[in-house]
Order: C-alpha cells, then structure tokens, then sequence
C-alpha cells in the first residue's frame, strides 16, 4: 500500500517535471509545475512532514507561482524556439551524471540502500510541528535570524531593479 | 513504511537531471528559473527523506532555509528578468551576448 502511494506521488512527479521541460507555451509549464509542488507536498506527508507540506503549498504553491504567472502574463512574450544549440551537449551530460550516480549508488557498502524508515519515538509522541519548532528555535536560532536577514536583503534587491528610473537616473 | 531509502533517492536524482537539462538546453529564462525551482525540490525531496529515514528533524529544518533562498532567489531573479525585458524588449538568453566573446 505505502509503495503503492509512493509509486503514484513519483510518477506524478517525474511527469509533471518533464513537462516543465517540455511545454512551449510558459504558462503550461508554470501550471505543470504548480501540479509537481502539490505532488511533492503529498510526497512529504507520507514522509511524516506535514508541516512541510502545508509551507510547500503555501510557499511554493501560493506565492512563488504566483509570481511567476504574474511575470509571464506582464511580458506577454509570444511563443518562439524551445531548444538551442547546446541540446546535445546538455542531453550528453544529463546521460553520464545519470550513469555516474548509479555507478556512485551501487559502489561499495549498500546496505544503507535498503534502509528502512527509524521514526524518532520522542518526535513521534510530540508531534511534527512541535519538534520541528523546538529543533528552528534552539540549534539553528542563528541560521534562522540569517534567512530573514537574506529575505530583507532579497525584498530591497527586488525594489531596486524593478523600480523604474533609480539606475538609469545615476547612469545618465 | 515499506519505501526502501533507495527510491527517493532515485526519485530526487531524476527530477535534479530534469532540472539541469531544462537549465542547460531552454532559451526562455523564465523556463530556466522554474528547473532551477525543479532542481531546488529535488533537494528537498533528498532533505526529508534522510530526515524521516534517520529519525533526525534537522533535515526539514534545512529545507526551510532552502525555500528561505527559493524565495529570495524568485524575487531578484524575477526583478532582473523584468529590468531585462525593459532593456532588450526580449527574454531570450540568446539576445544577451554582451559579455560573450
């Protein structure tokens, strides 16, 4: 039943990932990717991260979609090319990293390959979000100051270079 | 939970090469950011996989970071698509061959 799920949300997933490749129209593809984050979100529930997929569909879904729709529907580009020159390159390259991490997986020691899942019994009796809030807020206090710090610098950074008139009024 | 680790593993590996060979052969650089979105949850898939499988929740800690820099990286990089579109009138990475040889 679990790899019967399993096999679903993947399939899904590679699909819809494909997809965002493949699509000429980019509102195809921003939709496809749209349906891979719901997918993934789904993927993080059976992994007993719901918190996570909650933020996934709020973060991703809700927001960072959203403004990619917004930007493809501002531009109104027309359809042109899909692929240029360096196709073969890229589907040359794509074709040995494959080959390389499953030489890398089956090399040596691999037994960790089948390891089965070690639900943490303290986590399990307290509840995703609460230990996930008592690991963001004790251990990784610092790392969790920074992200706001990049979010603040990100936010100025958007300000600036989409604001009309503030960097060609230096230039000229 | 009878999903060997192995699996998810593959899963995140495949979604990170569709990612990179969207990145690589795409001229829209909207299509460019969204693999690079793709190659981003490929990690994430990979985060709280080892997270569930080692019963450790600092995995999914650190995928909140990364959809911190997700986040932050949609909003400049949207931002410079914008400014560029204002510039050239196109989103083609092909028409940006200034620094080219």
């Amino acid at each position: 039943m679990a790899s019967l799920v399993f096999f679903y949300f993947a399939s899904i997933i590679l699909l819809t990932a494909s997809l965002v490749v493949i699509f000429r129209n980019p509102v195809y593809s921003a939709l496809s990717l749209l349906v891979m984050f719901f997918h993934v979100a789904g993927l993080y529930v059976t992994l007993h991260a719901e918190f996570l997929a909650v933020v996934q569909i709020m973060v991703y879904a809700g927001a960072i979609l959203v403004l990619y729709l917004f930007v493809v529907m501002l531009l109104n580009v027309k359809r042109e090319e899909r692929f240029h020159g360096q196709t073969n390159v890229a589907m040359g390259l794509g074709a040995i990293m494959l080959v390389e991490s499953f030489l890398l997986m089956l090399q040596g020691d691999t037994s960790w390959l089948s390891l089965e899942a070690t639900p943490n019994p303290e986590t399990m009796a307290k509840g995703n979000v609460e230990s996930l809030g008592e690991v963001l807020y004790s251990t990784y206090l610092f790392p969790f100051e920074l992200a706001s710090l990049i979010l603040l610098v990100a936010m100025v950074g958007a300000v600036i270079l989409s604001k009309k008139g503030i960097l060609e009024s230096k230039s000229s | 939970m009878t999903v060997p680790m192995s699996y998810y593993l593959v899963l995140s590996g495949l979604v990170f090469l569709i990612g990179l060979v969207g990145v690589l052969t795409r001229r829209n650089i909207i299509i460019i950011l969204l693999s690079i979105e793709l190659m981003l949850n490929a990690t994430n898939i990979n985060f709280v996989a080892f997270s569930a499988y080692l019963g450790n929740v600092a995995g999914q800690v650190f995928v909140f970071f990364a959809l911190t820099v997700a986040a932050a990286e949609v909003a400049v990089g949207l931002a410079i698509i914008i400014a560029l579109y204002r510039h050239q009138s196109s989103i083609n990475v092909d028409d940006f061959r200034l620094l080219r040889w």
